[in-house]
């Protein structure tokens, strides 16, 4: 597992508001390159909204993101800056078609050829005999490895995951958390991690915060989160006893 | 019954036999048709992503304007070029009122709100995470565009052959514009109203039969590349 680095993104006073309701409000948050952060919360905890951001996907409504020291926000950033970032949702959203042409998507819309690439991620993932096969005709588990092998292709810099492995059998979750720590090994890719699965967190994560509510309620070395949590809340959401 | 089953037979001799005006009627059917078609296609399909994509506030505007569009009454467009095209009318110096490109006009708008409308509902049918994951992986607003469009083809595919029909099998406005010409703007429908008026039932069962079975042909086609995409 890669010790973190320098600060690869930098969150200053972030607040994002839908319908007039603040759903994340993040005063200051560093995500350090090569990394894995996880950020664990309960549901409607901000932590998707998080990851849009991160991911460029929308604006902030107040508030800095810096992405390698540059101001970085949405769609007005620049296009080989949000290529660098990239998402695996909790819900696989594959194309109409097959394995193989997902996986290549994202090379193909960077111009670029498969160059053996695809063939060798389908392999990482398990994948290679079926990468002829309709990818919407795959189960569940599958999906989400033609998901992260779509996102791995492309070589990011940063790799944001959305819960994902919720709802997958255990051979998918161990195949899945095997491949993101040796894509953060072997590539040194920082990788951002949201779940509620506070065990995926504390197996995977250099780092590990809480988001509550919208606020990042504490955010401390893994070990030290899971055995001496500063915030009375933490204790309670990773002993399980919290209610929300 | 007697004459619709003369009408087949006579149908299949008029194609067999091949007249040179026959042909002429059908080249320039499926010339007009089209041509409309290509038109609207290169136009609708861009605008009705565009406005599936957008935020606007007046969207809800624009898509009742083009829903009811889509209900456009045909002789009504036709009586519209015809005042535009017309020698006092404002483009009247084009000089093309009674040629195909009057025609052509006339069929792109009637077509244009069926295949704007109906793409603008098949790209809004598209789940917004795609949208989303597109955008995740690197597309550029172009690249995102046509990912959509190729996420809703089998709705697009539909668009087109829903203006494909309507234009195809349309009268009124052609017969206003174009004037139906013998060996100029005479194109298949407006030679059945021709020739239903004159009395020639047959003949005229025969072109409707042939009319028929162009649009099946044609919708084959297209279905052809709506199943392979």
């Amino acid at each position: 597992m890669m010790a973190g680095g320098q600060p690869i993104f930098r969150l200053e006073g972030v607040r994002q508001v839908y319908a007039g309701r603040t759903v994340l409000d993040i005063a200051s948050l560093e995500v350090r390159d090569g990394e894995i952060l996880a950020l664990v919360g309960p549901s409607g905890a901000g932590k998707s909204t998080l990851l849009r951001l991160l991911n460029f996907l929308e604006s902030p409504a107040s508030g800095r993101i810096l992405y390698r020291d540059r101001l970085a926000s949405g769609g007005a950033t620049p296009l080989e800056v949000r290529r660098q970032v990239t998402s695996v949702f909790q819900r696989p959203v594959l194309q109409r078609a097959s394995v193989w042409a997902n996986v290549a998507y994202g090379l193909r819309l960077r111009g670029l050829h498969s160059d053996g690439r695809v063939g060798a991620i389908l392999d990482t993932v398990g994948l290679a005999e079926l990468a002829r096969a309709p990818a919407r005709r795959l189960s569940g588990g599958e999906m989400q490895r033609v998901a992260l092998a779509r996102a791995l292709v492309i070589r990011p810099r940063v790799l944001l995951l959305d819960e994902p492995t919720a709802n997958l059998d255990p051979y998918n979750v161990g195949l899945i958390e095997r491949i993101i720590r040796a894509e953060n090994a072997g590539r040194g890719t920082t990788v951002v991690l949201v779940t509620h699965n506070v065990f995926q967190a504390h197996r995977l994560a250099d780092r590990t915060g809480l988001l509550l509510a919208g606020r990042l309620v504490e955010l401390d070395d893994t070990e030290r989160f899971f055995s001496s949590p500063a915030d009375p809340r933490t204790a309670a959401f990773v002993s399980g006893e919290m209610v929300y | 019954m007697h004459d619709i089953l003369r009408g087949l037979l006579d149908a299949a001799r008029l194609l067999a036999a091949g007249s040179r005006e026959l042909w002429g009627i059908i080249a320039l059917s499926l010339r007009v048709t089209g041509t409309s078609l290509l038109l609207c296609t290169l136009i609708g399909v861009p605008v009705g992503a565009a406005l599936g994509l957008s935020r606007l506030r007046s969207r809800g505007l624009v898509t009742a304007l083009l829903y009811t569009g889509m209900g456009l009454p045909p002789v009504v467009v036709g009586l519209f070029v015809y005042l535009l095209l017309s020698r006092s009318g404002p483009l009247g110096a084009l000089g093309w009122l009674f040629t195909p490109r009057a025609m052509i006009m006339a069929q792109t708008i009637i077509a244009f709100p069926l295949v704007t409308g109906l793409t603008l509902t098949a790209v809004r049918g598209v789940d917004p995470a795609f949208r989303q994951q597109v955008r995740a992986l690197g597309a550029t607003r172009v690249q995102e565009i046509w990912a959509l469009l190729e996420e809703a083809r089998l709705g697009v595919v539909a668009a087109v052959v829903a203006a494909f029909g309507s234009i195809i099998s349309e009268v009124g406005a052609v017969m206003l514009v174009g004037g139906n010409i013998e060996g100029r703007t005479r194109v298949l429908t407006t030679a059945i109203v021709l020739d239903t008026r004159q009395g020639e039932f047959v003949s005229a069962l025969a072109l409707g039969v042939i009319l028929l079975l162009l649009a099946f042909l044609a919708n084959l086609v297209l279905l052809r590349l709506q199943g392979k995409q």
